[in-house]
């Protein structure tokens, strides 16, 4: 891991930038996240399927002239557009980064065999997340070669398949279940691979609905660590699936961040399901439990009875402000419904702030 | 902050040094329980799910799992075991401690487990190369780790050896493996102590030394043990062992021993340890006196089989008539009421008054009870058994008196008609709303079962009853119910109607029963419900009301649902069949044509019961096994099953109900939708339907004629009954007044004749068609569908259509074994089932869903039916307006 300043020394971002660029040349133009993240509040990204849907895309955009005759449907397989239309992921980044976002994700959430087997794509999954990186990649480095003082970067995200390790599908055979543990860590690793070698800066373990798919993915992630000689700054997101309080696979906030706690995470958050003023009690607990950094990327509210969201940026940064003025997080963004214009308010909002300061567990 | 251990199930656990001492479950460990072993070998994991849950609820925080047994595969074990351990949400609440010598074992568990346990346990028994690696991968599975006080030269046995392995562990795990410190626990090993053996005398002293040398050089880490090992001499004395455990927990903790293994619901306070067995205890914990083993086994032997005495509690004879009437209703005691009636009447002078003083303010009693939920129906129903036992008492001493007054008192009770309809003979369900009904003071006339609209009608003229409530189990008496209502909006009746039983709905009531009739009509959930409804209705004061109420609900209900017809989607029949599925191999029937079973042998139907719907049936909910532990209803549901049982016992000592079954396996084949069976060189043909929903990529529109393939294949088909004699021993408890006994039997002959189906359904597979030979599948993998091939019944979901039974039963012969059809296609004796085989490796149950429009028509073609006739006896499946 880079880690170029001693632990704990505290210098202002301009004039580390400064120094990181002289001391590293030509090479690379940016600070690692680890560093960054101590001195500011870092923006995510907003929603990508929102944006994708703006589009209104056909069967054949998804299918592009690669899969013309692929034998079931494509529709819908948003991360496939990363092969078949580059042009509107790499837009949609761009559109993010504009908007102020210092990390944006990969469209990735998809991006396992076990969730591409839904659309008989487990052979291009390598692939995939290796483009996806790199059309990610391409928009970070425009804009950090363009603006320096404000470096990006790419996390890449790894979603929780559409299968479950730790619940039955089955009602009538709780004993039952749909995956291994073995199987997702296998699947993961190609994944976390992918997205590796595309270029990926972070990985992003996010909107885990059951934490056993979670633990199997960071077992997987810290596998491939251990086989490349090499590793990124991970990063987890849970989702808290209504005002119970738990995961989907019924943890509370507390559980499931001990059930985490094991790797040295970068940050640990909540994601998606609800708006960000149903999330702030969940948040609380968040920072007042973990040695890591939290981060937070709530919807735009809750959705209608259509099951739009019609939060308005200006709402959803009002409600993200409330956070930031108790400095319970380090990582600020959006999930389902939001849009570039969400982004730029809580970017204005967040830049007024101080991030959350890091509560460090002594190890003998 | 300090390291802390933090653990996690579902909820969090976090060991501080407010903590005090984290009771770790050790009931769940085949090695330390015998029942629990029992339960996990005969494959009981219901069962030993209890022994977990009773862990929890007896206070344990952590849940130690052990499935290391020779005769066990202890990988496969562990992992079912914690999958449904995972899905009960009050033991998941709770880290799981995996248990077991074999990191294969260990290394199965974590893949199990989405919260953060403890792996118990790795050693340096096998040098540090073993134990490093473990020692990672456990911390990359992200778990805490025991570490027993064992190395390569053997385990621990002093207090010198002991603390040199723990040091040696806690400094590779610490500072080669980047172990979080907090997250070690330490086992210094607890051995017997009191074994007579010298070596062992310093024993407990040295495990307490060890203790706390490690609380204080090894910092942050943690001391746990197996506590009940220290008891071992005294096996099979529970009170010396509960007393050695409380003391050894007690010096333990004073020691700094943080956690340890024990069984929670079985440990006594230490406070409340007789004085002298304490002594006797700690001289030998602490090694006090050299006679200190043989004072303790002089101490035990003196307290051996001393146990309470229990007496049946008989004190509530000495109670008043009317305290004793009371307590003999609520409890169900029928011995005393003969005596304590008359005793009443002598006293009231009256039979009248006893029956509307003491008898009405006792049912009062139950009534209360059971609408609060502290009475359950099967009591209920015996207190009725009393009650009408006593009623019957007092009745020639009513009609004497009317003799001799000439006179007859208006009877005060609303009176309710109760009837299952016209082509039904389901009726135990409607037995029980009677019970329920005339336990809450109404008068009730139960017409019985297959009783026609007229008959009702008449019935209700000439005794002019408040209420009729209908009942029926089968679809076509969703029909018959509509056209009661139709006749009694004819006749201009205005009586409210009660809707129940299996098949009907809240939805199927508000959209075709209500709006043929302008009277009240209100669907009831069950027996419970319907004694405040009935009680609505009849009331002048809120009849009005809660006829406009639920008038104004249903009709909401009409217009939801009209909106949600016009939103579905259908795809058309054409496209379903192009979407079908189909056979890719044939299952060869080893013997072909129609098998007789005459009289098969109940005590062998008895183990393939499914005992869940008959606990349903008396309205108590949950599965079997775990009901009959259930924290609410358990002590109920134990009382009914071993009731059951004695009525089985009784059923098959006197033969008192008689099984008879056929099986038929036919040449066939698929033609689209229908099914061409050919017996004795007879064409006929099956018809089925077609899942004509939108599907998803991969998933055909499924229809059962796909699981015949087109040229040279088999269908099988079947009729069972357990019904036989029935109707004689019904008649015999009516007689009695015995409604107990009377929903008892026909419950229990419901449950063999599905038994029997499933222990017909498995020879089939094994031996007559023979695919299975070597099928080996518990009663609750039969249950659970885990079979190959299917046995679908026409009128359920696969095949919904009732009528095609009528040549099912024709190609069966099904007469023969003494099984009828009504005209709705009722079988009768109603304990009875039948259906189809099908064999082929892609059958599968489904259902069907609803239809359109175009395959109505298609099917009415190949029925020769109207159009008309084909809704008529496909209403619950139509997904169109008609």
């Amino acid at each position: 891991m880079l880690n170029p300043t001693p632990k704990g020394v505290q210098i202002s971002e301009a004039s580390f930038c400064a120094l990181w660029c002289k001391s590293i040349g030509k090479r690379s133009m940016k600070p690692p996240l680890e560093q960054l993240i101590q001195n500011r509040i870092l923006v995510l990204d907003g929603a990508m399927g929102t944006m994708i849907q703006r589009y209104s895309l056909s069967e054949n955009d998804f299918r592009g002239d690669r899969f013309v005759n692929h034998p079931c449907l494509l529709k819908g397989n948003n991360d496939l557009l990363c092969l078949t239309r580059p042009d509107i992921i790499e837009t949609i980044h761009r559109q993010y980064l504009e908007a102020g976002s210092d990390i944006i994700e990969t469209n990735t959430f998809s991006g396992t065999t076990i969730a591409q087997a839904d659309y008989q794509l487990e052979s291009i999954v390598y692939e995939l997340n290796v483009e996806a990186a790199r059309i990610a990649k391409k928009a970070v480095d425009d804009f950090t070669k363009q603006n320096p003082d404000k470096p990006r970067y790419v996390a890449g995200a790894i979603g929780p398949t559409n299968k479950t390790a730790s619940l039955s599908p089955d009602v009538n055979n709780p004993g039952y279940r749909a995956i291994t543990f073995d199987e997702l860590v296998m699947a993961y690793k190609q994944q976390a691979k992918g997205l590796m070698d595309g270029g990926a800066d972070a990985l992003l373990v996010e909107t885990i609905f059951d934490t056993l798919n979670a633990k199997a993915a960071l077992f997987a992630i810290e596998t491939l660590y251990e086989e490349e000689g090499r590793s990124l700054p991970i990063m987890v997101s849970g989702t808290i699936t209504d005002a119970s309080g738990r995961t989907l696979s019924g943890q509370t906030t507390e559980a499931f961040m001990i059930s985490l706690s094991h790797v040295p995470l970068l940050s640990i958050g909540l994601n998606c399901a609800l708006g960000a003023k149903q999330l702030r009690p969940y948040l609380q607990v968040m920072d007042e439990n973990t040695e890591f950094f939290v981060s937070a990327y709530p919807n735009a509210g809750l959705p209608n009875a259509f099951g739009h969201y019609d939060q308005t940026p200006e709402q959803m940064a009002a409600e993200i402000e409330e956070y930031l003025k108790d400095g319970i997080v380090n990582i600020i963004g959006g999930c389902c419904g939001s849009t570039p214009d969400h982004i730029r308010a809580i970017a204005h909002v967040a830049q007024r702030y101080q991030p959350r300061k890091r509560k460090t567990e002594h190890v003998a | 902050m300090l390291p802390k251990l933090k653990l996690s199930g579902l909820e969090a656990v976090t060991i501080t040094e407010a903590s005090n001492f984290v009771n770790i479950g050790e009931r769940t460990n085949v090695t330390g329980s015998a029942r629990f072993l029992k339960l996990i070998k005969e494959d009981k994991y219901e069962e030993a799910l209890e022994v977990a849950l009773d862990q929890v609820r007896g206070g344990a925080q952590v849940i130690d799992v052990n499935m290391d047994e020779g005769m066990l595969d202890a990988k496969a074990a562990m992992v079912k075991f914690l999958n449904l351990m995972a899905a009960e949400p009050e033991i998941a609440k709770i880290p799981v401690m995996i248990d077991s010598s074999k990191w294969e074992v260990i290394e199965a568990g974590l893949k199990c487990l989405q919260g953060k346990g403890i792996v118990n346990s790795i050693s340096l028994k096998s040098g540090e190369e073993d134990f490093i690696r473990q020692a990672k991968l456990v911390k990359r599975y992200g778990a805490a780790v025991v570490v027993m006080a064992f190395d390569e030269q053997g385990q621990a046995d002093t207090y010198e050896r002991r603390i040199r392995i723990c040091e040696r562990a806690y400094h590779i795990l610490v500072r080669d493996v980047r172990f979080n410190p907090a997250d070690i626990i330490f086992d210094p090993n607890i051995f017997p102590v009191a074994t007579g053996i010298e070596e062992h005398r310093n024993y407990a002293l040295d495990f307490f030394k060890a203790t706390a040398w490690i609380r204080k050089n090894l910092p942050h880490a943690h001391v746990s043990g197996g506590v009940s090992n220290v008891s071992f001499s005294f096996r099979g004395n529970q009170k010396v062992r509960e007393a050695m455990h409380a003391a050894f927990l007690y010096h333990g903790i004073q020691h700094g021993m943080d956690m340890g293994i024990v069984n929670p619901t079985m440990l006594e306070v230490y406070d409340e340890i007789e004085p002298e067995l304490l002594k006797r205890v700690e001289d030998v914990l602490l090694n006090r006196r050299d006679d200190a083993t043989e004072r303790l086994l002089e101490y035990a032997e003196s307290v051996k089989g001393s146990v309470k005495k229990k007496e049946t509690d008989e004190a509530w004879r000495n109670g008043t008539v009317e305290e004793r009437l009371t307590h003999a209703l609520v409890k169900g005691i029928i011995d005393f009421i003969d005596l304590d009636t008359e005793e009443a009447r002598q006293k009231y002078g009256r039979p009248l008054h006893v029956i509307e003083g003491p008898l009405m303010a006792g049912m009062n009693v139950v009534g209360d009870l059971f609408g609060a939920g502290k009475m359950f129906l099967p009591q209920v129903v015996k207190s009725a058994r009393v009650m009408k036992k006593s009623v019957a008492y007092l009745t020639p001493f009513l009609e004497e008196e009317r003799r001799n007054n000439n006179t007859q008192k208006n009877h005060q009770a609303a009176k309710i008609l109760l009837a299952t309809v016209k082509g039904d003979v389901h009726d135990i369900g409607k037995n029980i709303v009677g019970v329920v009904l005339a336990c809450n003071n109404y008068d009730v006339i139960d017409l019985g079962v297959m009783v026609p609209a007229e008959k009702i009608i008449e019935a209700a003229k000439r005794e002019k009853v408040d209420v009729i409530g209908l009942s029926g189990l089968i679809t076509p008496s969703l029909d018959e119910m509509v056209h009661v209502a139709k006749e009694l909006e004819r006749e201009q009746l205005n009586i409210p109607l009660l809707i129940g039983g299996a098949t009907t709905s809240r939805l199927h009531t508000a959209v075709k029963i209500d709006p043929a009739y302008s009277g009240a009509v209100v669907h009831v959930l069950d027996a419970s419900r319907s004694v405040p409804v009935a009680s609505e209705l009849i009331s002048k004061e809120t009849s009005k009301q809660i006829t406009t109420r639920v008038k104004g609900e249903y009709a909401v209900l009409r217009k939801e649902h009209e909106s949600k017809q016009t939103a579905k989607s259908f795809i058309s029949i054409g496209e379903a069949r192009k979407n079908a599925g189909s056979v890719t191999q044939r299952v060869q029937p080893k013997q072909v044509g129609r098998f007789d079973f005459l009289n098969f042998p109940l005590e062998t139907l008895r183990a393939y019961i499914d005992w869940t719907p008959f606990f349903q049936t008396w309205m108590l909910a949950g599965r079997y096994p775990g009901i009959l532990q259930d924290a609410v209803v358990g002590t109920e549901a134990k009382k009914l099953f071993d009731d059951a049982n004695r009525f089985l016992d009784d059923i098959i000592k006197h033969k008192k109900l008689t099984a008879n079954g056929v099986v038929s396996i036919l040449p066939a084949k698929k033609v689209q939708d229908d099914v061409k069976v050919y017996q004795n060189h007879v064409e006929s043909t099956f018809h089925f339907l077609r899942q004509q929903n939108k599907k998803v990529q991969g998933q055909p529109n499924f229809c059962l004629a796909d699981f015949i393939a087109e040229e040279n294949d088999y269908v099988g088909m079947f009729a069972v009954t357990a019904g036989m004699g029935l109707e004689e021993l019904v008649a015999q408890y009516k007689t009695q007044h015995d409604d107990y006994a009377e929903i008892m039997v026909k419950a229990l002959a419901d449950r063999l004749a599905e038994a029997f189906a499933e222990c017909l359904h498995e020879k089939v597979r094994k031996e007559i068609w023979g695919y299975a030979t070597d099928e080996k599948l518990s009663n609750e993998e039969l249950i659970e569908e885990k079979y190959k091939g299917i046995r679908p019944a026409p009128g359920y979901p696969a095949c919904p259509d009732h009528t095609e039974k009528a040549l099912l039963f024709e190609l069966l012969q099904a007469e023969k074994i003494g099984i009828h059809l009504t005209e709705s296609f009722a079988m009768y004796p109603a304990a009875a089932v039948s259906g189809f085989y099908f064999a082929n490796p892609e059958s599968r149950y489904f259902g069907l869903g609803k239809i359109d429009k175009d395959q109505v028509e298609d099917y009415a073609k190949r029925k020769g039916w109207t159009i008309a006739e084909t809704e008529k006896w496909l209403s619950p499946n139509l997904g169109y307006q008609h």
